[in-house]
Order: C-alpha cells, then structure tokens, then sequence
C-alpha cells in the first residue's frame, strides 16, 4: 500500500492546486467610500426569485400601498426566499420583466412605484441576538429574505438551519473576493467591520459553533486590519490573511486553505464540519436579527473602464442597473459588454435593463481595449488550462470530447466535478471558451435527464392506461356474463 | 460565431496568444542555429533556408486546399517552427532536395493530413526525419566536418552552391557523429578507449558543438540555454525535459559502471546528438505531449529510456526521432489513463470517505 | 511435396472452421432477436403510432431490420434517437432531430365542449376532464402525438411550442466553425 502513502503526501503537499492571477482592476473602486444616498429611482423592479429554489409567492395585488420593508412574497417550500418591499410605495404590477440572466429572458416580477417618503413599517423590532434561540434566530434570518450574497444567492436561513443540525465545528466568513474588479466586500468590511463581526458572532451563537475564521486575501489589507481591530476583542473570532488567487474564494478551497480537511466530491463543506458565508451576508444577518431588518438593499460594485466615476453604492433591491450605471457616469458608446458580478464568474448581459437582484454584486461596463476579444483558434494542447484547474480536470479534454459530441466521456474526465470558475478559459492562447463548452454540456446532460425520466414517465402512464382500459374491458366482460347468466336463468 | 452568449472570462488572460509562444520558442533556438549555421558555413544556410521557406510554402498550400483562412493560420508560426527544427535535425550539407521533401513530409503527412495544427498524432519534424533516415540513409549519414563560415577549410558561397543544390559531393569533409563513431567502432571489436584513442573526439567539443552533427543539434549546452530560457519564460514546463535527460543519464550511468568499455557514460550521452534538443524542443511539443504533468514525466521517461536502448542496442545510430515517435503514439493512451487527482476524489476518481463520525 | 501439404493442411483447415461456424450458427440460434425487445424498451412505449407503425414493438422491429431511421420517434426527440443510434451503431444526422421545437398541446377553452374524446384516445391521461366540463392538457404528461387534435370535433386543441423560460433555458453548443477552430 505504498501507493496510497505517496498519494496522500502528494495531497498534503498540494492543498491548492492551479488558480490564476489575473489583473486585479480594483484600483478604481477600492479607495473610494460607499455611496450611501443614491437616489430613490421611478420604479423598483423585485423578481419573485432572486435565490436558488423555488420562487417566492406574492401576497400583494396591483394597487396595494406597500411600506418599506413589508413582505411582498414569502418563501414557498424548503429552499426559497422572501422578498421584500425595498421602500414604501404602490405595487403598480406583478408581470413578467426581463431577468438579470445571460438570456434575458422574463421572469414574474413585483413592480413597485415608490411614494418618495421611504417610510419603515413595524418590523420584527429589536432583539437581543444572543438571548434568542438557534431556531428563534434562524426564523429572524428566514423572514428577512437573506441569500448568500456573494453570488450563490443560497438561502441563508436554510444553510444555518442546516448547520446546527449537522454540528458544524468552523465557521469560514468569505472574505476572500478573488474576482477582479469587485470591491464591495472590501470596502464593507472597511467601513462596517464591527457589524460584520457581530453578524459572525450571531452566527456562532446560532450554529453553536466553537469558532469562526475570517479568510480575508493578502491584497486587502486595510480590511484586514479593520477587521481585525474589530474582531480582536471576541477570541473565538480569528482574522486570517489567505494569499492572493484566483479561485482562493472557491469555498472548497477555503475549507482546504484553512483546515486542511478536503470536501468529498458530491458533498458540502458542511460534510466535514464547516459552514462558509460571505462577509455580506453576515453583515445582512446582523441587520436582521438584531434589528430586525429585511434584505432591502445592497452595495454593488459599479466599475469597468465604460464607467466614469467607478465605485460602490449601497442601492435599494430593484434599481435597474442601468440606472447604477447611469449614476457612476456610464458610457454606452464605449461600452462592448455588461457583466453582472465579477468578469470570471459572473453573467454576461444583454442589457442592463434589468434589475439589481440580491446576488448582484457588481455591475460591470467594460470596453472593447478590456474584454479583448478574439476569435478562438484551434486547440494547441499546450495544457495551460491544466495547471490552472483548482479542481485538477483536464478541460482540454473535456473540451474536446464535448465538441465531438461524445457527453458521456466527458462526464468520465469529471464534468460533472467543474466548478466553471473560467480559469481554463481565462489562460488559454487559443482562446478557447472552454467554460461555455461545460456549461452546455451540463446543460444538456440536464436536458437528457429530464427527456430520460419524461420517457419512463410516459412509459409508465401508458402502462396504466392499457391495464386500466384491460380492466374495464374485463368488468364489461364480466357485467355481459352476468347479464346473460341472469337472462338464462330468468 | 455567436457572441451574444458567451460567458465571460474576458480578460487579457492569454498573455501567450498562439503566436507569440511559437515565437518566443523560435527565439531561444537562436543561438544553437546561428552556431549551426556559422560552424557549417554556407551549405547549411542554403539548407537551412530552403527547409524553413518550403514548410511554410507546403503549409500555405495546404491551407489554401483546406479552404481555411491562411492568413490567420500562416501567421501562427508553426509551420515556421517545423521547418526550423526539421532543419536543425539534418545532416548540414545535406541536398536541397533533402529539406523540401521533409518539409513536405512533415507539413502535408505530419500535420495537415490530421487536420492541421493541433490535431498531429506525432511530432510533424521528427516524422520527416525519420521518414527521410529510413528513404535515403545515405544521405541522412553524410556528416560534415565543422567547417566554420570565413576559415581556411570553408566552402565559399558558389561552391556552397554546388554542394547545396548541384550534387557536388561532400568526401573531403565526410566524417562521422560522435555516437555513430562509438558504435561502429564496438561493432567492429574495439572498445571505447580504443575507439577514442585517437582523440578526434572530446567531451568538450561535443558540449560546446564542435564535432560533426546535425545542423543545430551539435552544441549541447547552446540547446540547453535556449531549453533553460523557455522554462523561465513558462512556455514549456520542467516536467518533461527533467524527466527524460534524467532517465538517460541515469541509464548511461549504470551501464557505464557495469562496462565502460562498451557502453558510453552519462556526458557523452547528454552532450551528443539529438538529446538535448529533444528534451527542451521536441519532446516537449504540446500538440504531441501528454496534457497532465504526471502524464509529462512519464512521456518524458519514456522517450528518455527508448532514447537509450536504441542508441545502445537498436540498428541506428542516433534514437531520438524514433523514441519521440513512438511515445507521441502512447500519448493518446497516458492522456486517457494518468489524469490528475481531482479534488475531493481519490485517484481511481471515487469520492473521498467522509471523516469519522459522519454519515 | 510441400506444396501439397501446404495445400492439404489450409483445405482442411479451412473445412474444420467452416464446420464449426455452421454448427454453431445452428445450435446457438437465438430465436428471437433480443435486441427488439431492448430497443423497446428504450422507446416511449406509448403506441401513438407518429413514426408510422402500428406501435412500438413494430417499430423496435423495423429499427432492427434496418428498415426505419434511428430518427423515427417525434416523441423521444434527440435525445431517444441518439440512443438508438448509438444501441445500433447507427450513423444518423441530428440535424433534422434537432429542428424539432418541443411542442406541447393545448386545449381552447373558448371552443372545448367537453365530448371527452380527446382523452379517450390521449396514450399517456394527459388530459384531464369529465363530460360537459372543459378539458385540461397536463403538461408534464403531453408527448405531442397529436392524436387529440385528429379527433377533437371542433378544433379546440392545438399544439404550441413549449415556451423557453429560465428554468429550462440552456447554454448553446458553441460555434467555432468561423474560426476553424
């Protein structure tokens, strides 16, 4: 068993693998403080589902007043999210709008017409977070509406729900915010570092969990100090510094950065004991329990070199992102693409008329001299996308196989283990769009799925209809024997 | 193209666009050519040049038959890469016709046949090479003394002329390499010592690169710079030149311990021929190289050991181009069976056991 | 001599191997192909009867017989045919599969009058109704076989392309053949 020795060497050897250092771009926005009054738009546009699940259910109609922070529609099955009004106003619809998505496809969305008075209803109130139970608290975060703001938009409450049952021994607040470019978790945890950290600790009391680390990257070191001025009086906070790259904040990574323990493919890190949030969403979850404010706003990150005067703005949910841009000084003319959160990860855009959802954390106009685009060439395997995978896949072969159509040994080099953090796209010469290839192979794979079990369904429903008609067919048989035995023996 | 639906990944990650990597290998080969060309004077450049601009030439009309763009391709600088390591792998007086066939080889059969750059199952100038030793053996063994550009000995340009393209012969230069000296002298019952009695050899001459030999392949340590530099530029990675010039010194090195009589030591090995380059140029060609750095130390080991058995016990004298051939042909199957672990699974791919005390 | 042992030796060579392929040919007969019942298997099995056989088994018979396309069954779309064509080793082009926008049928309810008649010939129950009532088409269950709408009598039935919304929108294959790529 020497073999497996070595491997695991190999592994303690290696916790990070691949990543890459792409220009941080952050330059613009990092300096600069949150812009705190940016003015109340026309119309606020809330889609019904702004988080993983299902959608939200409204309980408003056209024409209902609505105050600021009011439900408008609560969280319907186990994951899902309520939405909440953003200010006070009229509901002036519930109708499709085009959705912040690659697509822009519509989707159900509340529209809201604000009165200008912005007035707050009477919410949950005040609480003392640490007098409150882990169900209690968990409750105080579910009717907040709180999703993972870093970009999963992951429901919170269920996530912490989850962890105090599966007891969770490490708490990683993502500080990380390896995209280029973004900088609203930076500047947060700059200007409200002490929140933050009451939101950390409200999470440790509500997961009974023993400590939580703040992973924070090397090229932010003023939060870092901010935060660790601000965490040093409570010991079972620890602040730590994770180095500069490219997928650092990939949270399998982080887990294996930070406690050395590797996350089991198809599981979570819950699996081996700790729960990540984002450092937003724990500033969010000190807003709600302790005040018990409803996610009605956001600082997004409005940057790109088609931006005049780049920076971060704390903006009502709803704002059109056009409007964000048109605040920042945007230039459409120069503008050669949108990008809704970070350019690695993030969604490409049709439009920005579309509106600021709670996974939204920048809005990206960039210039044709940033994006560069070029023509892809052919594959020279040079395997430049191999050393950068943090997974250890072999996209350039996986690429291939996907473009000969041949899905199912793609799934055999790890499809399915891709976490399309477009670092293979991102290196690779030829220009290849690696990650759109896996992206439609997974899709499609999805599709298959779904037309396999569409199948076995209608295999099974056919079924039933035969034996269903076979019985009425025996039951006629049977009432005409009957008949005739009766009319024999009359 | 769709553009419209695109995922992002926009950024100027591709510092190394297709072009600019060929180029920068052109580049560190340099100082091994220009040695070349100034150690085998004007017949070599003659090769030199007519090898180079057929491959191009080939590559252009290919591109032209394929209906593909042949501006883009062209400007990619692979078929000028091919070409130029075609040619340092020649005898340096060898005919002209020499270097327009294997450039047409290595273009037409090597690489456009496949489908064009990326597509290649074997290393495009190798296969020319070798295709050239088996057809016309004579004229693949036909080494020239070094003759430096501007000394006594040198052929001017017109009578350069005559040995490149008019079929004057080579005699008063003939010599031979020093690994195909080695091995007719032991097939002829001599052992080593006898066969460098008389000093036409030394071991810093085949370092240095003044001995017969391939047009660029006789200075090994000019190779090596050039290999060395691409390193730091991260155009290639360690993996494989480490992996193979391990592997024949350390074959070299036991089997020169068991007999030195009969079996050349380690610097020899590494110092003439076709080693060197093989291990920093050729060997390393992505298009025909595992992708995973495992699979490259493998390929690497392996073209080292066929390297050497060839060389010790096979019917030529020189075994790179075979041993790099015949490993491209594995290379399909390494990339298949050696992938990297991938995070969260073990190595056959299954996932990792959850730790004690979870379900 | 040799020539004629060489001769002698390959004939009976040749003969004992002919043999055993003919006896094995017959005693190792498989009565009824396996293969049918397999592709049978993989087809809808809702007898609707669109790719022009009587149903599925007569269906699964002519693909084996080579005498259909892998192609044939609307209702399995791309996904069924590529199946197909890969259980026989089939050469097929999809492009034709692909064209098909998945459809779904839909019932007016400005004209249903409730015959019931749709749902009596419907292979999977998607409809749902009763007599006198207004029929509904339980989308999930739909194959589009369109058999409803042959025998609907006032043409309240139709089918319409299934919308593309988020949750079933998917990334397209990329085109690189600009490039060369």
């Amino acid at each position: 068993m020497v073999v497996l020795d070595i491997n695991a060497l190999w592994r303690r050897r290696s916790k990070i693998r691949g990543g890459v250092h792409p220009e941080p771009r952050k330059e613009s926005t990092a300096d600069k403080p949150i812009v705190t009054d940016f003015p109340l738009p026309e119309r606020l546009y809330l889609p019904l589902q702004q988080h993983l699940g299902q959608p939200a259910e409204p309980v408003v109609r056209a024409g209902d007043k609505v105050l600021k922070g009011q439900l408008l529609a609560a969280s319907r099955g186990a994951v899902s999210a309520s939405v909440h009004a953003s200010t006070s106003g009229t509901v002036a619809g519930i109708e499709e709008y085009p959705a912040p998505h690659p697509s822009g496809l519509p989707t159900p969305t509340i529209v809201l017409e604000p009165d200008g008075e912005d007035r707050w209803i009477e919410g949950a109130g005040e609480a003392d977070p640490f007098s409150l139970t882990p169900e209690e608290l968990c409750a105080r975060v579910d009717q907040a509406g709180i999703v993972g703001l870093g970009g999963a938009a992951f429901p919170s409450a269920m996530k912490l729900n989850l962890g105090w049952r599966t007891r969770i021994n490490t708490l990683i607040i993502n500080g990380g915010e390896c995209e280029p470019y973004l900088t609203c978790d930076d500047r947060l945890m700059r200007e409200r570092a002490a929140e933050i950290v009451e939101g950390v600790r409200i999470m440790l009391h509500g997961l009974q969990c023993p400590t939580a680390l703040i992973a924070i990257e090397d090229n932010k070191p003023e939060a870092y100090a901010a935060m660790l001025d601000a965490a040093k009086k409570h010991g079972r906070i620890e602040v730590v510094q994770v180095p500069s790259l490219y997928p650092m904040g990939w949270e399998k990574n982080l887990v294996t950065h930070l406690t050395g323990k590797e996350v089991p493919a198809g599981g979570r890190p819950t699996d081996v004991g700790v729960l990540l949030h984002n450092v937003a969403t724990a500033y969010a979850v000190q807003r709600a329990v302790r005040y018990g404010r409803p996610l009605i706003s956001r600082v997004v990150t409005v940057s790109g070199e088609a931006v005049e005067a780049p920076r971060n703005v704390e903006a009502p949910l709803g704002t059109l992102l056009s409007e964000l841009l048109a605040f920042c000084g945007h230039k459409p003319e120069r503008t050669a693409r949108y990008v809704m959160g970070g350019p690695m990860m993030g969604d490409h855009l049709p439009h920005v008329q579309v509106p600021l959802v709670k996974r939204t954390s920048g809005i990206l106009a960039l210039t044709p001299e940033e994006i560069q685009a070029a023509d892809a060439r052919p594959c020279i395997r040079c395997g430049r996308c191999v050393s950068a995978c943090p997974v250890g896949l072999l996209p350039l072969e996986m690429m291939t196989r996907i473009r000969a159509g041949q899905l199912d040994a793609a799934v055999s080099f790890g499809l399915r283990d891709c976490i399309s953090c477009s670092s293979c796209s991102y290196v690779c010469p030829s220009r290849i769009p690696l990650v759109h290839y896996f992206k439609y192979a997974s899709g499609e794979l999805m599709a298959r799925q779904q037309a396999q079990q569409k199948t076995e369904q209608t295999n099974r429903l056919a079924e039933e209809k035969r034996r269903r008609l076979e019985r009425a067919k025996q039951a006629a048989a049977a009432r005409k024997a009957q008949a005739s035995a009766k009319e024999d023996a009359s | 193209m769709s553009k419209v639906y695109l995922p992002v990944a926009p950024l100027t990650g591709a510092d190394h666009p297709v072009q600019a990597i060929m180029a920068q290998v052109v580049l560190a080969l340099v100082p091994a050519t220009a040695f070349g060309l100034f150690l085998f004077g004007w017949p070599a450049l003659y090769l030199f040049l007519t090898t180079v601009l057929s491959a191009v030439l080939f590559e252009a009309v290919c591109l032209k038959l394929a209906g593909k763009p042949a501006s883009l391709f062209l400007l990619d600088g692979s078929a000028l890469l091919t070409g130029w390591l075609l040619a340092l792998s020649l005898p340096p007086w060898a005919p002209w016709w020499i270097g327009v066939t294997g450039a047409g080889l290595a273009i037409i059969v090597g690489k456009q046949i496949y489908g064009g750059i990326g597509q290649n199952l074997f290393n495009p100038a190798m296969l020319a090479r070798v295709a050239l030793l088996v057809s016309f053996p004579l004229e693949m063994t036909t080494w020239a003394q070094p003759a430096p550009l501007f000394s006594g000995q040198a052929p001017g340009l017109l009578q350069a002329l005559g040995i490149t393209f008019g079929g004057a012969g080579i005699d008063g230069f003939a010599s031979a390499t020093v690994i195909g000296h080695a091995k007719t002298e032991l097939s002829q019952g001599k052992t080593l010592v006898e066969a460098f009695a008389n000093g036409q050899f030394g071991l810093a001459g085949a370092w240095l690169g003044w001995i017969p030999g391939s047009l660029g392949e006789t200075s090994a340590l000019l190779v090596a710079v050039g290999g060395v530099w691409l390193l730091r530029k991260r155009i290639i990675t360690w993996h494989i030149p480490v992996s193979l010039l391990a592997t024949v010194a350390a074959l070299a090195t036991v089997f020169h311990l068991i007999d030195g009589d009969r079996y050349l030591g380690p610097l020899w090995h590494l110092g003439a021929g076709g080693v060197m380059l093989a291990a920093f140029f050729i060997a390393t060609d992505y298009v025909t190289s595992p992708g995973s750095p495992k699979g490259q130390l493998i390929f690497g080991a392996g073209c080292g050991l066929l390297i050497f058995v060839i060389r010790t016990w096979g019917g030529f004298p020189e075994g790179v181009g075979f041993a790099v051939l015949l490993m491209n042909a594995l290379t399909p199957v390494i990339d298949y069976y050696v992938r990297p672990r991938i995070y969260g699974r073990d190595y056959k791919g299954k996932p990792l056991k959850l730790p004690e005390g979870k379900e | 001599m040799y020539i004629l042992f060489a001769v002698l030796s390959l004939t009976a060579l040749g003969l004992a191997l002919g043999f055993m392929l003919g006896a094995a040919a017959r005693y190792f007969k498989v009565e009824d192909n396996p293969l049918v019942d397999e592709i049978e298997k993989m087809m809808p099995g809702s007898q609707c009867g669109q790719c022009g056989y009587p149903g599925c088994r007569p269906a699964a018979e002519a693909l084996v017989a080579g005498k259909a396309s892998a192609t044939l069954c609307p209702p399995g779309g791309k996904a069924l045919a590529e199946q197909l064509a890969s259980k026989l080793s089939l050469d097929i082009d999809l492009a034709g599969v692909e064209d098909q926008v998945p459809m779904v049928a839909r019932v007016s309810e400005a004209t249903c009058i409730g015959c019931t008649r749709c749902f009596k010939v419907c292979p999977t129950d998607a409809i749902v109704g009763a007599p006198k009532q207004i029929h509904a088409v339980v989308a999930d269950a739909c194959i589009a076989c369109g058999k409803c709408v042959e025998v609907c009598p006032t043409e309240c039935l139709g089918m319409q392309p299934i919308k593309t919304t988020l949750r079933n929108w998917r990334w397209a294959k990329p085109d690189l053949a600009a490039a060369g790529a």
